[in-house]
């Protein structure tokens, strides 16, 4: 659905004469570019995990977090530029203190998808400003129990059960369609989110990843967490032994 | 951190609106005793929460785990004491969330603790509290206060307010370096116990928390055995002036 939007996409507050905003769409093939990011919403929690390509191999494992936590219930994943996701985790963490200050009690998920997502927008609106080139997935678990979000560069913000961006999302979106996420625990989906992750990860195209996952679910006492340390590299040698199992075929 | 001082900093001792700075406190807790033992801190103190000469509230709990190493009590203003809880518990939040392995020990909470204070103080506008600060990190124990002039310093054991009088010197006398839990315990009741009979805001209901490397663990509330048999206070007004 790309098209050529000469003159008309020099400014985000430029519209084009079919009614689109090139410069928010442009905004948005920097999210696809990008590695890709799955969440899903199992039935005790959320487990979000990041196919984290690895530009160079002096590179130290475990160093560029993509996940973040924002406050002690939610984290956020990011996809695209990484320098763009750290100032919205940053207006992220500082929203959910903010209203925790203000209210006395933890930032219910939805209240805090829409602050992001209007921050977000904001940038949309102004010419001084460019827009946000990176997706986030926003998961948490609050009292009306776990939630997922997505926040786009246009400043949308939906509420998902499943959901993927960057690279490999149509793949890893098909996949997701396929899991019953009302009858997994979180325990089970991290392998599942392994699999995904390992299996849309275009080997030809991108050499190394590393894989980084974290949950927040009844296990995890509610609070956002990496995944622990023996539950990933299981989730691990399951998602390269289900490769293996589809290349011998 | 731009929350803990709200007030303009053109804002002297009094202005034309009158003056916003803290004069005196209204709900005050008593005496905090701390010291170090074989395993790590313990803190003990009462759950009074005077209003003035008024001995109102009865189940003020003063003494709170911060973040996985450290343990806060603390004396005078109760309203201070929760800004300050509001504030480490921020503190604490932070800290975690960049999930690097490393966590803010006692002798970093004890320094952000003092440069709160401190800088409070010298705007005129203190926190009304006395602090004391112990915690374990690593096998090292360390036991500090602050006051609210900013006053700190660390030692193997800390009192505040009337406990400074009455427990230091008991507690010079009979501590010594690693001193057993049950030693330990016995020996703060025995300080607990001298102020409650001497302290006139001090209640017949206290916590002792202690911390490890392991973790916190604060006690439920209990009341210490008291004895008050002694033959002069028969007959209190026995020759007493215009008695009968």
């Amino acid at each position: 659905m790309s098209s050529i939007g000469t003159g008309y996409d020099l400014s985000v507050t430029t519209f084009s004469p079919d009614g689109r905003v090139f410069q928010i769409e442009y905004a948005a093939k920097a999210v696809d570019n990008g590695g890709t990011v799955i969440g899903i919403k199992c039935k005790d929690g959320i487990v979000m995990g990041v196919e984290k390509l690895i530009q160079s191999k002096m590179m130290l494992p475990g160093s560029n977090r993509r996940i973040h936590s924002v406050h002690r219930h939610s984290g956020m994943a990011v996809a695209g530029l990484a320098a763009d996701g750290r100032q919205i985790v940053a207006r992220a963490k500082s929203e959910a203190t903010n209203y925790e200050s203000v209210y006395g009690e933890q930032i219910p998920v939805k209240e805090l998808s829409e602050r992001v997502a209007s921050y977000v927008h904001l940038c949309t609106l102004y010419w001084w400003l460019r827009p946000f080139g990176c997706g986030v997935i926003l998961g948490g678990y609050d009292r009306d129990g776990p939630q997922l979000y997505m926040v786009e560069p246009s400043g949308v913000s939906y509420r998902y059960f499943g959901t993927a961006i960057g690279k490999g999302r149509q793949a890893a979106k098909t996949e997701i369609e396929k899991l019953k996420l009302s009858e997994m625990t979180c325990r089970q989906g991290v392998i599942e989110v392994a699999k995904i992750i390992y299996g849309v990860h275009d080997e030809a195209k991108d050499k190394a990843f590393e894989l980084e996952m974290s949950w927040v679910c009844d296990e995890s006492n509610r609070q956002h967490q990496k995944v622990p340390e023996d539950l990933l590299e299981a989730a691990k040698a399951a998602a390269k032994a289900a490769l293996e199992e589809m290349d011998a075929d | 951190m731009n929350s803990i001082d709200s007030t303009p900093a053109k804002q002297g001792l009094a202005s034309i609106e009158g003056s916003e700075r803290t004069l005196y406190p209204y709900v005050t807790g008593t005496s905090v005793i701390g010291i170090k033992y074989k395993d790590g801190i313990l803190i003990a103190a009462d759950m009074g929460g005077s209003y003035g000469s008024t001995l109102r509230y009865k189940s003020v709990e003063r003494i709170k785990p911060i973040g996985k190493h450290s343990l806060l009590g603390a004396s005078g203003e109760i309203s201070d004491f929760q800004e300050i809880l509001k504030y480490l518990d921020e503190l604490i939040v932070y800290d975690n969330m960049w999930d690097d392995g490393n966590s803010l020990g006692p002798k970093e909470v004890h320094n952000y603790l003092t440069r709160v204070m401190y800088n409070r103080r010298n705007k005129f506008n203190p926190l009304w509290n006395s602090l004391v600060l112990g915690g374990v990190k690593k096998g090292q124990k360390y036991l500090g206060m602050v006051s609210m002039i900013g006053v700190h310093f660390e030692d193997n054991h800390i009192a505040t307010g009337f406990g400074n009088h009455l427990a230091r010197p008991i507690l010079r006398e009979e501590w010594h370096e690693n001193i057993s839990f049950e030693d330990g315990v016995k020996l703060l009741e025995k300080c607990m116990r001298v102020l409650l009979y001497r302290d006139r805001s001090a209640i017949n209901k206290l916590q002792i928390a202690k911390i490890t490397e392991s973790g916190v663990f604060v006690s439920q509330p209990y009341a210490l055995k008291t004895f008050w048999g002694y033959s002069a206070f028969e007959n209190p007004t026995k020759g007493a002036e215009g008695s009968w």
